[in-house]
């Protein structure tokens, strides 16, 4: 068992717990059943970082050690503990999904470990709740929606059908939408989570009197809604608008059926600046297929922690100054203009974004407008740190 | 259910299961020195994690081993204790003297009321009925807008005990568990022993003849229905303790199956069968998974073995490579 | 809520039923026959899916895919039987359910391992890849007719084999009384061969016929087979008249649920608790149908034996 060989190996060298000369970071992301792939997605982002660094972080030795929640909060916490307490890692980077951040939070953060997040980013730790050892990399969840919402009223669609998975998140991207949109929501439909039929919701969209759909349906979820979505013949007089359901992971199984559907977000792999197309050759060189967000800010969360640890000159026990150098942010983000904001979340450019075929035949998401620029939450006044 | 050999026949000799429960105690006991050489927070975390699914599959087999109920929705009963507590917590009330009677009188209600419906019915019936009510609960803890619904909610403090801070230590949420593990052990062992256990045996294995000697099956059952939830809602507080987070899937119809896997996997209706089967469980899933991320490749197959050659579960394997008492 | 979207739900509810139906078919056989259960018999559904992933992929047909998975579904399910379904069948339950369990975990893990971890589809067969009209500005995609007529084909093929031919005989001897099929000197093992077999391939043709409309992804079993359960549970244990009924049934109560459960909650209370507390209940609709149905009839709507 590894636990035991590198407790063992550094108990044997004298070097006593985390030697100085070297970075560890432990990752606690999904990889395990349906939601695989985003996790997936992060893993190869973060790997492929390390691999342009040399493996190192700031110029120190990294070793990272990737571990799968499974989607139960019981086993998330117990690989925290393992990572916090036993390997006794400097970063823990994680988690995909919110309720696996909640399930970790308390011990990683309580043990003074820097915690980032590479994606879940959830109210509750934005505003009251917010922490000096927790960073996000992602964005506040119900941004992308915002976003969206904003986008909506700017298009000028009189009437919105909303449909998500009966969730917390779910509900705060609903909430999101309605922040920046002033139409009519002419009705809100909540599914059970990994709902397989959609035919009961699209009979409700098509008898509405709805312009456009906003949905939050992510995964498989996503595949399944979009295509039979597009089967009914809704694509073509409603226009479809939505989060997390037409990305780089569901895009493969999508395909057409997504064609024309737009989204909202912080990045797409088409993205104009350099480093970012730098990225996305790299990495569908490495590892076969395109990246998408998930793998993007996986891949920050890497260069975030290489531009703190620099910062320091590699000494690491001095959590004030580590602190203050990821605050700093100094590092080029794939998205360009990188900020925190006072809650630790980003700072960042929103952009419409929609689904289009690459020259190559693949599927992707496409940059459009920019629909906010340098955008915060709205949860960080209150937080006070 | 086809009926097995008696199960009292298993403890023909009284003392090696005394010996097995010792060492695993033992272990147990001493997990807290090991840590400090190796493991640290984690090992005790992992164990407290094993203790707590022991208790709950302890349980869980007075009802299936003893009682010859398959309850496909025992996981519910944590659920409800865990969202007692974390509920009761978020609304300012820390101390575990009244947290705790509201998780028990919680648990045993609904262990009343859906138990006096599912006990109408036996065999597959019951297992699926079971299913049914694990999953209203499931599906009404996912609703609760205001305690995180599917998300689950983290709690910002630990229980009070009686006035002290003692449950906001790892070591004391560890010591109350061992001990409640332990207290769970000796006490299910001597319910099963007791005239109300010995009927409960018999009417597994033949409910007429004891209902023709004027016992009600009903209420023999129904009693160890209440007993089992209450017990598994205890393990849920310390579950919500320990954690110092609470979900709804806690109470996921998969996690109901695992605990009868636990069970069945340990030996059923056996004295350490469902202690054996959870701390294996717990055992064999770290270590594997510490090994590779496609642990189910090789945890499945293990499962399938122990099924086809381990008549009686781990615990009957023991008896067997020790021979023939 | 108009009458038309009623009628929309009703049909779409139909529908759902019918994939129950596929998928409930083999479970309840097996399970009746053989008193066997068989919690693999939604991963069997899953390796159907992928089968027509695979085959797709190798064949560019989805007709071909489609012939050339049940023969490959049937022999899947063989070596499963062979392997280790067969040494379970003299057991207790609870033997099968741990190693129908690890079954689960194995398959579910090595699709994974072999199709990598993202949701995957099918399209439908070119002929079928069109849409009518159903009402006004919203169509109906063809092959969810044709998923409806083969699955009502495959109910009236499996009343036909049940009630008019030898086999049929003897599944339904050995459901009410498996002893007294032995002691005719029927060669049970045999039977039991063909009875597994014969599900597995049932289960293989409804992941087939789902993989163009669901995502195919693993553990998508996991949750189908916990309903498929529910069906037959409802419908009573090795029945497939009552599997068909529940089937419907469930697949009504669940459509219907989902659109009436909020909407009638709203006449009663704010539209946000609305929102917060319907879908919860329209989730818990079909289990509350079975523990009604288990609290009147134990043994199921149509139940094929007396007691066991």
């Amino acid at each position: 068992m590894k636990k035991l060989g590198t407790t063992l190996a550094a108990g044997l060298m004298g070097l006593g717990t985390s030697a100085a000369a070297e970075v560890e970071v432990g990752m606690i992301v999904t990889l395990s059943g349906p939601p695989a792939a985003l996790g997936q997605q992060a893993v190869d982002g973060f790997k492929l970082a390390l691999d342009e660094l040399d493996g190192k972080l700031g110029g120190e030795e990294a070793t990272l050690i990737v571990e799968d929640d499974e989607l139960k909060p019981e086993v998330a916490l117990g690989k925290a503990n393992a990572l916090v307490e036993s390997e006794e890692v400097d970063f823990v980077v994680g988690t995909i999904f919110s309720n696996m951040l909640q399930a970790i939070f308390r011990p990683v953060v309580e043990s003074e470990t820097f915690l980032i997040s590479p994606n879940a980013g959830p109210s509750t730790f934005a505003g009251r709740n917010c922490n000096p050892h927790f960073f996000v990399t992602s964005y506040q969840n119900n941004q992308n929606a915002e976003v969206m919402g904003a986008h909506a009223q700017a298009a000028g669609y009189e009437k919105v059908f909303m449909i998500a998975p009966n969730y917390q998140a779910g509900r705060d991207n609903m909430e999101g939408f309605r922040m920046h949109y002033e139409g009519e929501i002419v009705d809100e439909v909540y599914v059970p989570l990994g709902h397989q039929d959609y035919s009961a919701e699209i009979a409700r969209i098509a008898t509405s009197e709805a312009d456009a759909v906003f949905a939050f349906t992510p995964g498989g979820m996503g595949v399944r809604f979009v295509r039979q979505f597009r089967d009914a013949g809704l694509a073509d007089r409603i226009q479809f608008m939505s989060v997390f359901t037409t990305d780089e992971t569901t895009l493969p199984a999508q395909k057409d059926a997504a064609e024309g559907f737009i989204a909202a977000g912080n990045w797409a792999p088409d993205a104009e600046n350099e480093a970012s197309q730098a990225f996305v050759a790299a990495f569908e060189e490495k590892y076969g297929y395109v990246p998408g967000g998930y793998a993007m800010q996986a891949y920050d969360a890497a260069m975030l922690i290489d531009s703190a640890v620099a910062a320091v000159g590699g000494d690491l026990s001095d959590k004030d100054a580590v602190r203050a150098a990821l605050e700093a942010a100094d590092f080029t983000s794939l998205r360009g203009d990188f900020t925190f904001n006072t809650n630790h979340y980003p700072k960042q450019d929103f952009y419409q974004l929609s689904v289009k075929q690459r020259e190559d035949g693949a599927w992707i998401t496409s940059m459009g407008d920019l629909v906010f620029e340098n955008y915060g939450d709205s949860f960080a006044e209150e937080c006070s740190m | 259910m086809t009926s097995q050999a008696d199960p009292q026949a298993t403890t023909a000799s009284p003392r090696a299961p005394l010996v097995i429960a010792g060492l695993l105690f033992a272990v147990l006991a001493a997990i807290p020195l090991l840590s400090e050489l190796w493991g640290g927070a984690w090992l005790t975390s992992l164990a407290v994690r094993a203790m707590i699914l022991a208790i709950v599959a302890i349980s869980l087999d007075l009802l299936m081993g003893h009682g010859g109920m398959v309850s496909f929705g025992h996981s519910a009963f944590v659920a409800i204790g865990a969202y007692a507590c974390g509920i009761m917590l978020t609304e300012g009330v820390y101390e575990m003297a009244l947290i705790l009677p509201v998780a028990i009188a919680a648990a045993g209600l609904f262990a009343l009321a859906s138990g006096a419906i599912c006990l109408r019915t036996s065999g597959v019936s019951f297992i699926m009925i079971t299913l049914a009510f694990g999953q209203m609960v499931y599906f009404a803890l996912g609703s609760l807008a205001q305690y995180g619904a599917d998300d689950g909610l983290t709690l910002w403090s630990g229980p009070d005990f009686l006035g002290t801070r003692w449950l906001n230590s790892d070591m004391g949420v560890y010591i109350t568990v061992f001990a409640v593990l332990l207290g769970t052990w000796a006490l299910v062992h001597r319910i099963v022993q007791s005239r109300f256990g010995r009927v409960l045996r018999a009417a597994r294995q033949n409910p007429t003849r004891v209902a023709s000697m004027g016992y009600s099956v009903f209420r023999y059952r129904l009693t160890a229905y209440v007993i089992a939830g209450i017990i598994a809602a205890i393990a849920g507080v310390l579950w919500a303790t320990h954690a110092a987070f609470v979900s709804p899937s806690l109470g996921a119809w998969q996690r109901s199956g695992d605990l009868i896997v636990m069970v069945v996997l340990g030996g059923m209706a056996t004295r350490n069968g469902a202690l054996v089967g959870a701390l294996f469980f717990i055992l064999i899933e770290e270590t594997l998974s510490a090994i590779t991320h496609d642990w189910r490749l090789i945890f499945g197959p293990l499962l399938v073995l122990i099924a086809l050659y381990a008549r009686g579960g781990l615990v009957g394997l023991l008896d067997r490579i020790r021979g023939p008492a | 809520m108009s009458t038309t979207l009623i009628l929309i739900q009703i049909l779409n509810g139909l529908q759902l039923g019918v994939i129950l139906f596929l998928i409930a078919a083999g479970l309840t056989l097996v399970f009746g026959v053989m008193g066997f259960i068989n919690l693999a018999h939604g991963v069997q559904y899953m390796l159907g899916a992928y089968l027509a992933v695979a085959l797709y992929g190798l064949t560019g047909s989805f007709l071909a895919a489609l012939v050339l998975a049940l023969p490959l579904a049937l022999l899947l399910g063989l070596v499963l039987e062979f392997l280790v379904f067969r040494h379970l069948y003299d057991r207790d339950h609870l033997s099968q359910v741990l190693a129908t369990f690890g079954v689960i975990l194995f398959l579910n893990q090595l699709m994974k391992v072999i199709f990598g971890p993202a949701s995957l589809s099918v399209p439908p067969p070119a002929f079928l890849d069109f849409s009518f009209t159903l009402v006004d500005g919203l169509l109906y995609p063809a092959y969810r007719v044709a998923l409806i007529v083969a699955g009502l084909l495959v109910a009236v093929g499996l009343w036909l084999v049940i009630t008019r031919t030898r086999v049929g005989m003897l599944i339904r001897a050995g459901a009410t009384n498996p002893d007294m099929v032995s002691a005719l000197g029927v060669n049970v093992r045999r039977l039991f061969l063909v009875v597994f077999g014969f599900g597995a391939m049932l289960a293989g043709f409804a992941g087939v016929m789902a993989a163009p409309i669901f995502s195919v992804e693993p553990g998508m079993g996991d949750n189908l087979l916990i309903v498929a359960f529910v069906v037959i549970i409802i419908g009573g244990a090795g029945s497939i008249r009552g599997a068909f009924v529940a089937a419907l049934l469930v697949g009504l109560v669940d459509t219907l649920g989902r659109t009436l459960v909020t909407d009638g909650l709203r006449l009663i209370m704010d539209p946000s608790s609305a929102n917060q507390i319907g879908p919860a209940i329209a989730s818990m609709l079909i289990y509350v149908l079975m523990a009604l149905v288990l609290f009147w009839r134990p043994e199921g709507l149509f139940a094929a034996k007396v007691s066991r």
